[in-house]
């Protein structure tokens, strides 16, 4: 009996972005990055084949992070004294593009400086060709100073700079256009909050196709239900033509990951968690994994194990068997 | 894209209407729209044919039977699924967790593997998870060494089975242990199909129907239906996650539209031929995206706690968040001096507090009022997180015998409410902590360890 396969005709489409500008569009990259333009929900080639894989992205710090898991910093050994190594590390276990995430402080142990966070960038941008997503260290105006030097340094390499929220996005949004950057969206897992911060920064003049959406996921086990259904939900606005929803979706795996006790310790946890570095990957990896099952299409990870079984996954989903 | 049962209208044209209001409603459309909304039943129509009744019947079902595995005084059960998307309204039945075992392992070593895997039990947010069943594998193909495996297993262990073989001689030894069970057997294929059936009928156990597409699998599910077989889960036979990802979400589309013959939960094994690593990655992916039950080679609980903890998060229901116990919680081994906290019993609310201040490594004590699972700002806005609450929290679970610390700390977001709290506690000095949990570490680190009067 044959069966009709009963397929979705959306109306609308994710944007096509892309990040990084190599020499022949005024940056230095040796590679970029394309994502978005989906037409169905995630990896449903029977309705139409994903125009662009979901890309891994790795996280490095511009100082030796003092509070990432024990873990984390043995699977990188010295190179996270110097990010220079540590972006070339990263490209050389496979990632698409890499976050620099700058901290509160530089070095030497004082307060970061725009001029330190200029140089650290550039430094990564010296010694990898992959495109660059650069976050400020998360307070406002601390973000800001940052961001704006950055943005002037680097101009023309269409790097992304965030995290742009409710309360502070102007700023980086006016730096981002000024030098041909894009900018990340973030908002607190929830649709309606996604969707108005995108409608402030295209009332600037951002043009969406430089915007991505952070939606916010929370981890396996603290949270990650909410952002994974926000990430659902906004997909499907997306194809529904809710245009201001139709970004692609960068999300941050690692980051929620590696904050639980689950995959930060070692120690002084039940037995009934099993051996600490497999479970402390698998946590990332299964949040990663899931995340991409939303709609992800920018995953941001920290352990170099944790990107080949998240590449492993995209491999098998982007092609039919 | 929910599954709709018939609406009102299409249930009245099934009625007389005559409207001779003997059912108790002044019309048959009145009458219609109270069956839709199942308040009545329908044998209160005196007139009703038995054409309608079986088309009534028939839409009444769920659109994905509920199939209940059956070990000794142990169940697992998967379907009636409604939905395409948790948020549309939940995920209803967690799918089942098996671990295979194969019966060409030496009896003692099955038993061993069985007795870890029955005994694993492991707290995620007061709640205890577990293993559910166990899928015994034939791959001697000998139905004594077969009936031997089944016979290690429930020795140790009374939770449900899963037998696997094309053999339905094979099956019969198995069967045979397992009297007064329902397992479900793996099963049917389009060779085997009718001895599968026989069995499964004669010992009252589930069947699984295998096929490589769509067409396969409702052709062999609707012979099996033709023989009297109700109680099916289907086995979508996919190569690799994009294949089967399609598969799954045609039969879960297939299944809400109420075709029939695709309305049965899903098992999936996770492919023997790849590692642990992989194992988990497709497992994640099983979770998600509609299995009913998911079969697992190896156990570990590195590899198992991820996926059971998924598998909570992605059933949890999204209209009624988890919310924790109000209690007053021990984070890192806190002594009487260390720092008390206060905040919400909304799940994530929660979590993110604890995560971070058991991220520092700092030792606090959490008290957690009874704000009906709101975060702190919605409480506060519904009058549920308030000076009064809060003082009662700290009555009710005697913090001033265990905290000797007269210290409170406010979430940065209602620190409004500090000055009626210093009214409400008067022994206690309120303290206005960040508004962010993620601000807590640095907080703790900074203001609660300075020296103050």
């Amino acid at each position: 009996m044959p069966i009709e396969v009963p397929k979705d005709d959306w109306p609308g489409a994710v944007k096509v972005v892309t990040l990084g500008a190599m020499a022949q569009d005024g940056g230095t990259r040796t590679s970029t990055v394309t994502i978005g333009g989906e037409r169905t929900l995630p990896f449903l080639h029977f309705e139409q084949a994903p125009p662009h894989r979901p890309v891994i992205a790795l996280e490095i710090t511009p100082v030796r992070p003092a509070d990432w898991s024990a873990a984390l910093l043995e699977a990188w050994g010295e190179v996270v004294e110097d990010p220079g190594r540590w972006a070339e590390a990263c490209g050389s276990v496979g990632a698409d593009l890499i976050v620099v995430s700058l901290g509160l402080q530089d070095a030497g142990g004082d307060p970061v400086s725009p001029d330190f966070a200029v140089r650290s960038v550039t430094t990564v941008l010296e010694s990898t060709g992959l495109p660059l997503i650069v976050l400020g260290p998360g307070q406002a105006e601390v973000d800001n100073g940052l961001l704006v030097a950055v943005a002037d340094a680097t101009k023309g390499e269409r790097l992304v700079l965030g995290l742009c929220e409710d309360t502070n996005y102007r700023t980086i949004v006016a730096a981002a256009m000024a030098n041909d950057h894009l900018v990340v969206s973030c908002t607190p897992m929830d649709v309606n909050l996604a969707k108005q911060l995108v409608i402030l920064m295209t009332d600037m003049g951002m043009p969406l196709e430089r915007i991505l959406m952070d939606p916010t996921t929370g981890a396996l086990g603290y949270g990650i239900e909410y952002g994974y259904s926000v990430m659902e939900r906004l997909r499907i606005a997306a194809l529904q033509g809710d245009v201001m929803t139709q970004l692609p979706l960068v999300v941050n795996p690692g980051y929620e990951a590696w904050k639980t006790k689950e995959a930060k310790v070692g120690h002084g946890v039940p037995d009934a968690w099993g051996d600490w570095g497999e479970r402390a990957v698998n946590w990332e990896t299964v949040t990663a994994v899931a995340l991409i099952e939303a709609g992800a299409d920018v995953v941001v990870l920290r352990h170099p194990e944790s990107l080949t079984r998240v590449r492993g996954a995209v491999d098998e989903l982007m092609t039919v068997g | 894209m929910t599954a709709t049962a018939l609406s009102g209208i299409q249930i009245y044209k099934l009625l007389p209407q005559t409207n001779c209001k003997e059912c108790g409603f002044p019309t048959c459309l009145a009458f219609a729209m109270k069956l839709a909304a199942k308040q009545v039943d329908l044998g209160d129509c005196p007139y009703v044919t038995e054409e309608s009744k079986t088309e009534l019947a028939e839409s009444a079902a769920p659109p994905i039977r509920l199939i209940e595995l059956v070990g000794r005084g142990r169940q697992v059960k998967a379907g009636n699924e409604t939905v395409l998307f948790r948020h549309e309204k939940t995920f209803y039945n967690r799918p089942g967790v098996l671990i295979n075992v194969v019966d060409t392992l030496e009896e003692t070593a099955i038993e061993e593997k069985a007795k870890r895997v029955d005994a694993y039990a492991v707290d995620y947010v007061g709640v205890e998870l577990g293993i559910d069943g166990f899928a015994v594998e034939s791959a001697s193909e000998d139905p004594a060494r077969f009936a031997g495996a089944v016979g290690a297993v429930r020795r140790v262990s009374d939770l449900p089975m899963v037998l696997v073989s094309e053999d339905a001689d094979v099956l019969r030894a198995g069967l045979e242990i397992l009297d007064g069970e329902k397992p479900l057997l793996v099963g049917a294929t389009s060779q085997n199909w009718e001895r599968m059936a026989d069995l499964a009928l004669e010992h009252g156990a589930a069947l699984s129907v295998a096929g490589g597409t769509l067409d396969e699998i409702a052709d062999l599910s609707e012979q099996l239906s033709g023989k009297g077989v109700e109680e099916m889960v289907l086995r979508p036979m996919a190569k690799g996650m994009g294949a089967s990802l399609a598969l799954q979400t045609q039969i879960r589309r297939l299944a809400l539209k109420n075709f029939r013959p695709l309305g049965y939960p899903t098992i999936e094994f996770i492919d023997k031929s790849v590692d642990r690593a992989m194992a988990s990655v497709l497992a994640t992916q099983a979770i998600a995206k509609y299995a009913g039950f998911v079969a697992l080679d190896v156990f570990a609980p590195e590899l198992v706690y991820p996926l059971l903890v998924l598998r909570e998060n992605i059933y949890t229901d999204p209209q009624q968040p988890i919310q924790v116990q109000p209690a007053l919680y021990e984070i890192n081994d806190p002594t009487p001096n260390d720092p008390l906290l206060v905040t919400t019993n909304f799940s994530i609310t929660y979590f993110s507090v604890a995560n971070e201040v058991e991220g520092s490594g700092l030792p606090a004590w959490l008290l957690v009022t009874d704000a009906e699972g709101m975060s702190v700002l919605t409480a506060w806005a519904a009058g549920k997180f308030d000076a009064e609450s809060i003082a009662k929290a700290v009555k009710e679970f005697g913090v001033a015998d265990r905290v000797d610390r007269r210290e409170i700390v406010l979430p940065g977001h209602v620190a409004v409410l500090s000055g009626e709290l210093e009214e409400e506690l008067p022994d206690w000095n309120v303290m206005v902590g960040p508004r962010e949990a993620v601000d807590l570490p640095a907080y703790m680190r900074t203001v609660l360890t300075e020296d103050r009067p």
